[in-house]
């Protein structure tokens, strides 16, 4: 394992004071844990929390700011944050609105999530949730726990946000996210593995031709391995997978294409141009794109491609002003 | 019936088993799930040794809830919040008690098995912990019931448990990350299962 690193225990700390050292105008570290807040906390409105394991730089810490989350916390990497870490992240950042937490479906996420909101509740704190589950690649039957949260929660993050900065009540904040969650799927691939600082190697293994589909974001495999084709291809397939789940036709969409954290921006373009290109030929108008690394898997080499479509409320909210590290509009 | 000293003192046992099973609990998790299951388990009972000197002592339900609050702070995960829970769960039903007898430790069982089906809106067949959880419970039940005899009942109660683990490697996992295998995970044990029948052995072997 080769990581600009100091050691594996002080990871995740170490990120979130470098990250707060970098941008202390956005956010600030509790003391308590790895949790960061906005640094000039905004009364009055419904406050957002999310987080998750660390690892998907520059989520959730790069999203917290004005029109987007009110906290961040991160666990370990790749593994869910504890509920004494969120409770502290929830009592920092709430208001008498209340305070909503945007939770990935992951099993651990969930529970620990909703034992830290009972937590706060039992300090008379509202608190609401929503889980995100975008990802079409693994099976959302009845016989599994459904579709993990992937690179879909960014828009649950910003238009959530800001439908909370307009002074919308906790209710309607949730029922915004829950609508952002109804409409926005997304798949990913992955040519390199990562690996996890504290287990020292890969979570999986691919030849030097093959590509790993339908890869999560924790390292862990995806539904199956092919041969590595040219990238127009691998994106007619994933398209293919989201067109399928939810009909998109006639529809306006936002694009998202995601680095898993060493794909670099120009094979980013490349895949995007022939989405564009894609969407185009079936009808469906592309009302904005976003390229670049929003929810990463470490050093994985991969992409995701998520399409969210709009009506407009959607539309309005997604413009509407946001200013974190890492999200701007 | 068995004092307060001697519950903290078996629940410092299953933490030192627990270390001892570390690597095995996490390559069965490394099969079917994301292979955490031993270090984070070994992580919280450290956190449990760590509250030791606030424990002693103290009445059995504060043990307990403190050994949950550990649990919960530290594991991380699915377990975390699940073994909390039941901990913590088993806690409330002890509240002030010094001492606990095979009633109460039923009825223990009980609350920790609800606690545990509310946190993972589980039941049993799911390959889960409650899949050794809740036959080794019947078999207490019924063995204690028959012959009044608390060291019977719970050397049945772990029979029962370790069928409840080769059972597991029978069925399809349709709760937590094992889910997304689907018929991929027969064959294999559950670790959460594993788990509690690691605990439930300290248990009867220091009975």
């Amino acid at each position: 394992m080769k990581k600009f690193i100091n050691a594996v225990d002080q990871v995740e700390n170490q990120m979130i004071m470098g990250m707060c050292k970098a941008y202390p105008q956005y956010v600030k570290k509790l003391d308590c844990g790895n949790v960061v807040v906005r640094s000039n906390k905004k009364e009055g409105k419904v406050a957002l929390i999310s987080g998750g394991g660390s690892g998907h730089e520059p989520a959730h810490g790069g999203f917290v700011g004005e029109g987007m989350l009110d906290a961040a916390v991160a666990g370990a990497v790749f593994t869910s944050p504890t509920p004494d870490q969120v409770y502290e992240g929830i009592k920092a950042i709430a208001t008498d609105a209340g305070v909503l937490m945007v939770i990935k479906n992951y099993t651990g996420d969930v529970m620990n999530f909703e034992m830290a909101g009972e937590m706060a509740e039992m300090e008379d704190i509202k608190v609401a949730k929503v889980v995100v589950n975008d990802d079409v690649a693994v099976d959302g039957s009845l016989y599994t726990v459904g579709r993990r949260g992937v690179a879909g929660t960014v828009f649950v993050h910003k238009i959530a946000g800001a439908k909370a900065e307009t002074g919308a009540s906790l209710e309607e904040v949730q029922a915004t996210a829950q609508k952002v969650i109804d409409n926005v799927r997304t798949m990913g691939v992955a040519i390199r593995p990562c690996t996890v600082p504290a287990a020292g190697k890969p979570g999986f293994e691919l030849g030097e031709d093959e590509m790993e589909v339908g890869i999560g974001i924790h390292g862990e495999p995806g539904t199956h391995k092919e041969p590595l084709r040219p990238v127009d291809e691998i994106v007619d397939h994933i398209l293919d997978k989201i067109l399928g789940d939810l009909d998109f036709s006639g529809s306006e969409v936002a694009v998202m294409v995601n680095s898993s954290g060493a794909t670099p921006a120009m094979e980013l373009f490349i895949v995007n141009n022939h989405v564009a290109d894609v969407l185009a030929e079936k009808g469906i108008k592309v009302y904005k794109t976003f390229v670049g690394e929003f929810m990463t898997s470490l050093e994985m080499e991969g992409f995701s491609v998520t399409l969210l479509k709009l009506d407009d409320e959607l539309k309005e909210l997604l413009d509407a002003k946001a200013d974190t590290i890492a999200f701007k509009a | 019936m068995v004092s307060n000293d001697k519950v903290l003192s078996i629940l410092l046992e299953i933490g030192e088993k627990i270390e001892e099973e570390k690597l095995f609990l996490t390559e069965l998790d490394n099969v079917i799930g994301d292979g955490d299951h031993g270090i984070n388990m070994a992580r919280g009972f450290d956190a449990v040794k760590a509250k030791q000197p606030m424990m002693e002592g103290k009445d059995i339900g504060t043990i307990l809830k403190t050994v949950g609050m550990a649990l919960v702070s530290t594991v991380g995960g699915a377990s975390g919040p699940l073994y909390g829970t039941a901990f913590m769960q088993a806690g409330k039903v002890m509240a002030g008690k010094m001492e606990i007898g095979m009633e109460d430790f039923l009825a223990i069982m009980d609350a920790a098995i609800a606690g545990v089906q509310q946190r993972g809106k589980s039941t049993t067949g799911e390959k889960t912990m409650l899949d050794a959880m809740v036959p080794a419970t019947e078999a207490m039940k019924k063995s204690f019931a028959e012959s009044g005899d608390a060291k019977k009942a719970l050397d049945d109660g772990l029979a029962a448990a370790k069928e409840g683990i080769e059972y597991t490697k029978t069925i399809i996992a349709t709760k937590g990350r094992a889910s997304y295998l689907g018929e991929r995970s027969i064959g294999h044990q559950d670790p959460g299962a594993t788990s509690f029948t690691v605990m439930l052995e300290v248990i009867d072997g220091a009975i």
